[in-house]
């Protein structure tokens, strides 16, 4: 963060000892880059496996199929950063970046080899491009061995003309989308595991070539185009999907969850209450929704449009918050994860007996409300299919659209509350609570805001979630669910935007892509070394 | 650079009581830390609070800014009487420094300062998502007024540091800085001056000097002899929770009894470095 921490002293020798190893490996890393990377290119055009059936089919010369092209994708970064470590940019540390394909490419070629030999049956099964990428990954290997010792330091960085930086964000926003839409595209569980090795592989080179905090400084020049081609992409997204809704309801899952995470981000990572119960407030959102909503079995007669059911989610949950939080937030720390935990379970079970023999029936018990139909916004029906522009927008592509919208609001209120006297409150509060009580801040009261705003969001994304869902019973909001949104936060980096959106869409997606494509015994071992 | 001598009493000092604290006691079951301990401090006067480790000058500190509810006495400011909640302390006009640094470590130097100002702003949170002309110009005010402590402090420099990256006696500064942004009538400093080398630790009493000088009164509780007889106006000794002597930089600086205290002449006196 601060460049202060970084005092680069070096005394002469020390130079000099560094200018000594420049030239002595200067010349031999570039070189081995290069090699392995152009083995890599070209074993992508050779056979890889005599086997035609196994992920996907990489047994055809002259026709790269699948992780035939990840590995010529990572061979051109080799390359690439074999070159720039010859060229030696200022601003730029091509040697880490190197360093870190060896890394990858290794771990590549082996994973690539060993689930060919254990599919086909035997390695000799591996056609000659295996090997020679085997060779090139080894090359590469070396070349980052020998690298690994340029440390430049990036001090700055090249300003562009402002065209040419809106350039590369759009390009890297494509680049995302493209992929994004090629990672849920493909069906083979294996060939997914490699694909993500080879996209973790550039991902690190990048970063630690310092092209990561590159895009970082651009994006901060340019902070408004980078949000809206990000949400241009968000956007785009189902229009990729070619009418499937496979990935759509991934993907409109991943927005109710980081959407939810979001509105967690808040109690957590800005006030630092640790809310193990939060799930609730989502529940109660949902319950409200389908309460609400049209279907036969719902308990409630009033059917009000949409819009005023999501207003009564938000105020139904934020006052579930302040019922709750009041009594809760005298205590903190463990203590609060504790009582928290207590009340998310209360929540459950509360639902689970509101059945008409133990309590008014509100919910339907065990059984819960099926059968909620799709939202209908002045004659949009979210249930059809539509068209636009020739191609076909299926259900779940309309929720994405409307979740989009949910969620770029969930960030508004995120941001503009991080940014303002009560985030800075908040942010104290979780920093020191007696010293911001001491400079004004009213402790009490803004950890209650927090409750409430948080709990508002989730309750929000709840109304949604049970039109999209269909269904709404008590056993969707258990602990578990809980303890991924808290997990999603801590992963993605509390109190920020960017990091809970892609925790959440990493433990969203991850067990799912694993999970549901059926290989036998070798998902669990995948996902982690992928991970 | 003529500060090392003993002041004279500031310009006012004595003409309005800000701060009074009248009998006030605090005892934790058997154990009295606070007995019976009363003090007024005028607008523009420098007292300072001594007394040997474990005397109860942090937890007389914590009585006065409503951390503590005292089993006995009250604390005025400027006439009213206060509740004992910090929240409505800090309102009233009395702004504090820990003894132990506690600022926001993961804020940057100007929003520890911007926090200071919260309770003297009013912004709440449909304001802050709405952002109305009003909210703006509430918002680059605060912003304004804590660079401009940051200056006043000599932090003018690292308002974007985070917190726990600055060296300790900015620190400590910053702590000053983030207290006055209350806009406090008086400002209590639990040594402000401990870990310092001598020449921060005669920064910090330039910089009190200034606070001073602006109007505000101060209390300083130090176990630097030097700098508190430098500094003060008037001195208190606390001794296992009493006062034992009270007046001038001279008269107790003198006092036989303080130097027992310190020192020891008899059995129990704790060992304390000056």
């Amino acid at each position: 963060m601060s460049t202060t921490t970084l005092p680069e002293v070096l005394d002469t020798s020390e130079l000099s000892r560094r200018d000594q190893m420049r030239a002595r490996y200067g010349t031999l890393a570039p070189l081995l880059a290069i090699g392995g990377g152009v083995l890599l290119l070209l074993s992508g055009l050779l056979s890889w496996s005599y086997d035609d059936r196994i992920l996907g089919d990489i047994s055809i010369r002259f026709f790269p199929a699948g992780i035939q092209i990840y590995a010529m994708v990572i061979g051109v970064v080799a390359i690439a950063l074999g070159a720039l470590l010859r060229v030696r940019p200022a601003w730029l540390n091509p040697g880490r970046g190197l360093a870190a394909v060896g890394w990858g490419s290794m771990v590549f070629v082996v994973v690539a080899l060993v689930t060919i030999s254990r599919q086909a049956g035997g390695s000799v099964n591996i056609n000659e491009g295996g090997w020679v990428a085997l060779l090139g990954a080894l090359l590469v290997f070396a070349a980052g061995w020998v690298a690994r010792r340029f440390e430049l330091d990036v001090r700055s960085w090249p300003r562009l003309p402002g065209w040419a930086e809106i350039l590369i964000i759009v390009v890297m926003m494509a680049v995302l989308l493209f992929t994004t839409a090629y990672t849920l595209g493909l069906d083979d569980s294996w060939t997914f595991v490699c694909l993500l090795v080879a996209l973790l592989t550039i991902a690190v080179a990048l970063v630690g070539s310092g092209f990561g905090e590159y895009i970082g400084f651009v994006g901060a020049n340019n902070r408004r185009v980078l949000l809206l081609s990000a949400l241009l992409v968000a956007f785009l997204f189902p229009f990729t999907q070619d009418g499937s809704d496979a990935n759509m309801s991934i993907a409109t899952q991943i927005l109710i969850f980081a959407a939810t995470a979001l509105g967690l981000n808040i109690v957590v990572g800005l006030a630092g209450l640790l809310d193990l119960g939060y799930i609730a407030f989502l529940g109660t959102g949902a319950y409200v929704g389908a309460m609400l909503s049209q279907s036969t079995f719902a308990t409630i007669g009033w059917k009000p449009p949409f819009i005023i059911v999501m207003l009564c989610g938000m105020a139904v949950a934020s006052t579930f918050g302040l019922i709750i939080g009041s009594p809760t937030l005298r205590v903190s720390g463990d203590y609060l994860a504790i009582v928290t935990l207590g009340f998310g379970e209360i929540f459950r079970l509360a639902m689970f007996n509101l059945d008409g023999t133990n309590g008014p029936d509100l919910t339907n018990g065990p059984n819960g409300i099926p059968a909620i139909p799709d939202l209908n916004f002045f004659g949009f029906d979210f249930g059809k299919v539509h068209t636009v522009a020739g191609i076909p927008l299926g259900r779940f592509s309309n929720y994405y659209f409307l979740l989009l919208l949910l969620i770029a609001f969930v960030i508004l209120v995120f941001s503009r509350l991080n940014d303002s006297r009560i985030g800075r409150g908040w942010v104290a509060i979780r920093e020191d609570e007696r010293a911001a009580e001491a400079m004004g801040v009213n402790v009490f009261g803004l950890k209650l805001l927090a409750f409430a705003v948080g709990a508002a969001l989730a309750g929000l994304a709840g109304t949604i979630k049970a039109h999209q869902d269909t269904s709404v019973t008590p056993d969707q909001y258990i602990f578990l669910e809980s303890a991924f949104l808290l997990a999603a936060v801590v992963l993605g980096g509390m109190g920020t935007v960017a990091g809970v959106l892609v925790g959440a869409t990493i433990l969203k997606l991850l067990p799912r892509s694993c999970v549901t494509r059926p290989t036998t015994g070798c998902c669990s071992s995948g996902c982690s070394s992928s991970s | 650079m003529t500060v090392t001598e003993p002041t004279t009493a500031g310009p006012e000092a004595g003409t309005r009581v800000v701060l009074e604290a009248a009998n006030v006691t605090m005892r934790f079951g058997g154990l009295t830390a606070v007995g019976d301990v009363s003090m007024k401090v005028h607008d523009g006067e420098i007292v300072g609070l001594i007394g040997p480790n474990g005397a109860g000058k942090t937890t007389f500190f914590n009585c006065l800014t409503g951390m503590y509810v005292p089993t006995e006495g009250r604390v005025t400011l400027a006439g009213e009487q206060l509740p004992p909640k910090p929240l409505k302390v800090v309102r009233a006009g009395m702004a504090r420094t820990f003894q132990n640094i506690r600022l926001f470590g993961n804020m940057t130097a100007l929003e520890n300062v911007m926090v200071g100002r919260y309770c003297r702003t009013s912004s709440m949170a449909l304001t802050s998502i709405l952002r109305g002309p009003k909210f703006r110009r509430e918002e680059s005010a605060t912003r304004e007024r804590a660079q401009e402590l940051l200056e006043y402090v000599g932090l003018g420099n690292s308002t974007e540091l985070l917190a726990r990256n600055l060296p300790y006696g900015d620190q400590r500064r910053l702590e000053i800085a983030r207290a006055l942004a209350t806009d406090p009538q008086i400002l209590l400093l639990d040594e402000p001056t401990a870990g310092m080398n001598p020449k921060e630790t005669e920064e910090t009493m330039h910089l009190i000097f200034k606070i001073r000088d602006s109007g505000l009164a101060v209390v300083v509780i130090e176990h630097d002899m030097r700098f508190i007889f430098n500094l003060c106006d008037r001195v208190l000794c606390l001794v296992r929770g009493q006062v034992l002597v009270q007046g001038t930089p001279g008269e107790v600086q003198s006092d036989p009894r303080v130097i027992e205290a310190y020192i020891g002449g008899d059995d129990d006196a704790e060992e304390e470095d000056a």
